[in-house]
């Protein structure tokens, strides 16, 4: 606040009134706060960056062999590098094109990458997460599907991403039937059923599932087509360099969340969600999207289009009420993709994938654990155990270390990143079974 | 540089690499045991480009931008503040980008402490209950609220309350967001001055109305002064009120919505706690309540146990998760950060300043620019185009042409209310010597508007791009380079 007590004499001067509060005058005595805050005083830079240094002792950064949806793989320097770019970072929503090329272009690399991976044509600037992305997919079924109002969605995908689902799907009203599973993934035959009740617009199926597993869903797009229905697939983008895409199981749709696209921890967020979707399903996308056009000189360039899907035009006719993207974080997945490019997340993938089975194959080998599924997996899975896990995980933290998750009925779940090393896997495995 | 034009697929050669990871040494054949059908059959096309590539790429598009750091935002609405350096810093410090939102409890008891802290210093100065900070947007706080509103309704058996009202001035969200949340929207008028007609709102007031969503000052900055009538209007009609924070600015540190007789708000940590704005995201958007609705807000919660330590617990009667963890977590660093600094004195300046600034504005430009509002606003306010209607200059000609000179456009063509809106918002961090280049400069858009017509309505003359061709955009939509390389064959 830069003004000087001149400044303010000259500027109330100008609008012809003595003090600030005059300005107030339009305001009821009775609202105006007259009270202290209860706040601390003003803190210097050196005070604050020693108060957030505090609270960092508070907290422990860990070796983690948790996943559950958020893996902790590496970003290239360069990516934070580019992102402080303050350009970028105190940019506003690209209402104004001509000032805006370079957010825009980013998003439009971002669609372009993200529809690699997915193989579907039409990806959005993206969404919050990858549950609001999901609960977005389940409106987009029924909103394209015209007079269905049921979504069928299956139990293998994540709660945390069901819960949210759910509570919109409550309040909005659609009716939601979750599938259940057999050994660790989708009871097609149950989906054959419910889609035979009729009144399906769409059916969510997750891959990899919430146990790590890769499910098979061969002839799955036939059936819930057969019942004119959307099928959707929640994926975890990272995985889709190396596993067959949500276009190859004949999705419509895909969304997922775009942590794994080597996004900082950071305690939940900020991570992107992303939405990509055949033609038949564009006009029904919600969110901001990017297209190419041309200046007035002949100029490739690029705008904000489709806008007359979006709340601001139509307001309560709009499919969604999303006004905003994550557009730093597509920044940040877009520069890690860049820098990965095509190569680079194959490995990743096989670098974890490998690690994984690593560790998997060494929990086996100690007799203290045991196999729950076959079923194939990337870079997460389940086993059970015979060891008390919450004591084990204890004295694991007391090695700096994040131990599996452990899951309601006592299983454990392992996921493992190119970030972790043989040395850490054979640690973890050495402190977990020792006496 | 600024005549780069290159897309990053545009740069790749097969074979470059932008990255070194470490040898595979773990000899299983665990990537080998996948069946092959159950993996992709080709590559996907990402670009294979070298680390010096990306990095002048993306800097060379950082140069076609616009923000904060460039230069003035006099947006409408859009609360476009300073963003400190420092809270820039302190957000990615590793003890907290590291955590993994599920690890232990015990290991992330400073993450919770913070969460707690700003949590509680909103409440404070809402003057409500109790917030939660899950939400990720303004948007999505609008849902949260609206869901804590109907979970309310229904918690007392009352489902017929479904209709909520909403002024005919209000942003796109909020009837957006009432659609999502289950609601019947119902419209209720403006008067000229653009304030809620008590009048017109009286017979809305029957027992199916679950609430009224309003901001204060309103879409055109005016106070609502009414607005403690129309508090005991709704409340003794059984609905709750809903305060949108987007215009929140002008009461930091002087009005508290809580006072006013709001019971469901949200902040956005964007705007009002000067969060950078990130080209669209992420933000943040916090919702408070009053005592009587704790209980409703989303899962999951922090709680400050007896012996000092923070837990992550989730709520019986709450409406339910509507985030997968707890929100944009590294937003929040940089709000409680900007608090922290200013402290609870001079917090009671923005507010204050912000109106400053934008009567100040309001009152160096009235001569040319049409005010059909009268009076003191608060942190914006509204201008129906130039004065002058026998130019032919639109207000969008005059928001392309102050690109021309450097600054950002204002909002235009919002509130509805008028034919040539155009809403200007300064906000407390700019100085008197910004407004000042600013006005001199609208001033001479005013002037160019009579002698040289032209030059207005041609707009911008020297962008990086002139006016785009939209219409051919939205007809044609070409959404990824894949579908580019299709259309150019």
């Amino acid at each position: 606040m830069p003004h000087t007590d001149e400044d303010i004499r000259k500027m109330l001067d100008k609008i012809g009134v003595e003090t600030i509060d005059d300005l107030y005058s339009d305001v009821p005595s009775e609202v105006i706060f007259k009270g202290e805050y209860d706040i601390p005083s003003s803190m210097s830079e050196i005070e604050l960056r020693k108060h957030f240094e505090d609270l960092g002792k508070k907290n422990q950064s860990l070796v983690i062999f948790a996943g559950g949806g958020v893996y902790d793989h590496y970003a290239p320097s360069v990516v934070n590098h580019l992102l402080q770019r303050s350009e970028f970072y105190t940019a506003y929503t690209p209402y104004q094109p001509e000032i805006s090329q370079g957010t825009l272009q980013y998003i439009f690399e971002y669609q372009s990458m993200i529809s690699e991976l997915t193989g579907l044509e039409s990806t959005n600037a993206s969404m919050y997460d990858g549950a609001t992305a999901a609960a977005e997919v389940m409106f987009m079924m029924v909103a394209s599907s015209k007079k269905r109002n049921k979504v069928l969605i299956s139990s293998t995908i994540s709660e945390r991403v069901l819960n949210v689902v759910m509570t919109y799907a409550k309040f909005h009203g659609v009716d939601v039937t979750v599938l259940p599973e057999k050994d660790g993934v989708t009871d097609i035959e149950s989906m054959e059923a419910a889609l035979k009740e009729g009144d399906v617009a769409g059916v969510l199926l997750p891959t990899p599932n919430k146990y790590g597993i890769i499910e098979d869903y061969s002839g799955v797009a036939e059936k819930i087509h057969g019942a004119k229905g959307y099928f959707g697939i929640y994926a975890d983008p990272s995985t889709l360099a190396v596993l067959r895409t949500p276009a190859e199981w004949g999705a419509d749709v895909a969304c997922g969340d775009g942590q794994t696209l080597g996004m900082p921890l950071t305690f939940g967020g900020p991570y992107l969600g992303f939405i990509s979707c055949a033609k038949s399903m564009l006009r029904k996308m919600p969110g901001r999207v990017v297209g190419v056009t041309k200046d007035a000189d002949g100029k490739r360039a690029f705008v904000l289009t489709l806008q007359a899907r979006e709340q601001h035009i139509r307001r309560e006719k709009a499919t969604s009420n999303i006004c905003s993207n994550q557009s730093l974080m597509a920044l940040y997945a877009t520069i890690y993709l860049s820098l990965l490019g095509k190569k680079g997340l194959e490995e990743v993938n096989i670098l974890s994938c490998d690690g994984a089975h690593y560790l998997y194959k060494l929990l086996m080998d100690s007799g203290k654990f045991t196999a729950v599924f076959d079923k194939p997996f990337l870079k997460e899975f389940v086993v059970n155990t015979s060891l008390d896990m919450e004591a084990v995980n204890a004295k694991l933290l007391k090695h700096g270390i994040q131990g599996g998750i452990i899951l309601e009925d006592g299983k454990v779940e392992f996921a493992v990143t190119e970030k972790r090393t043989k040395e850490e896997i054979e640690k973890l495995v050495k402190l977990m079974v020792e006496e | 540089m600024k005549t780069y034009d290159k897309l990053i697929f545009e740069l790749s050669r097969p074979g470059r690499k932008g990255y070194s990871l470490p040898e595979d040494n773990y000899n299983t054949n665990g990537f080998d045991s996948i069946p092959k059908d159950l993996l992709r059959k080709d590559e996907a096309s990402l670009p294979e480009v070298g680390e010096l590539e990306v990095v002048r790429h993306y800097t060379n598009l950082s140069n076609k931008n616009f923000g904060v750091d460039t230069g003035f935002y006099p947006l409408g609405s859009c609360t476009m503040k300073y963003n400190p350096k420092i809270n820039e810093e302190l957000s990615s410090l590793p003890s907290f980008t590291t955590l993994h939102p599920l690890q232990d409890e015990s290991t992330v008891q400073g993450a919770l402490e913070l969460y707690w802290n700003l949590q509680n210093m909103l409440s404070n100065l809402a003057g409500l209950a109790e917030f939660t900070l899950n939400p990720y947007a303004g948007a999505h706080g609008e849902l949260t609220g609206l869901m804590v509103m109907r979970q309310y309704h229904i918690s007392r058996g009352d489902h017929k309350r479904k209709k909520v009202i909403v002024p005919d001035t209000a942003h796109g969200t909020n009837p957006a967001s009432a659609m999502v949340a289950g609601l019947e929207v119902v419209e209720v008028k403006s008067k000229p001055n653009g304030s809620i007609d008590v009048e017109d709102l009286k017979p809305l007031l029957d027992d199916t109305v679950a609430g009224i969503m309003m901001t204060n000052p309103n879409t055109v900055g005016m106070f609502e002064t009414e607005i403690l009538e129309i508090a005991d209007l709704v409340h003794r009609a059984g609905g709750l009120l809903y305060y949108d924070g987007a215009n929140l600015n002008p009461l930091l540190g002087k009005v508290r919505p809580g006072d006013m007789g709001f019971d469901i708000m949200h902040i956005n940590l964007h705007k009002t706690f000067s969060t950078p704005h990130g080209g669209g995201g992420p933000g943040s958007g916090p919702v408070g309540v009053a005592s009587h609705l704790v209980n409703f807000l989303p899962n999951p919660k922090v709680v400050k146990n007896e012996d000092g330590t923070f837990s992550i617990t989730n709520g019986e009667e709450s409406l339910g998760n509507i985030s997968t963890f707890m929100g944009n977590f590294g937003v929040m660093m940089k709000a409680y950060a900007y608090i922290l600094t200013l402290g609870k004195e001079n917090i009671k300046k923005v507010g204050p300043l912000a109106t400053l600034n934008a009567n100040y504005i309001k009152e160096s430009l009235k001569d040319d620019y049409l005010l059909p509002i009268e009076g003191v606003c608060k942190h914006e306010f509204v201008f129906d185009g130039l004065k002058d209607k026998s130019t032919g200059v639109t207000t969008l000609n005059i928001a392309k042409r102050l690109l021309d000179y450097g600054f950002h456009a204002p909002t235009i063509y919002f509130p509805l209310l008028f034919h040539e809106s155009m809403m200007i918002e300064p906000t407390e961090t700019e100085s008197k010597e910004t407004l000042d280049d600013f006005i001199e400069v609208m001033h001479k858009v005013a002037k160019e508007a009579k002698e040289n017509p032209d030059d207005v309505k041609n707009a911008p003359l020297t962008t990086i791009v002139r006016k785009l061709d939209e219409t051919t955009a939205a007809k044609n939509p070409i959404l990824s380079y894949k579908a580019l390389k299709e259309a150019v064959k």
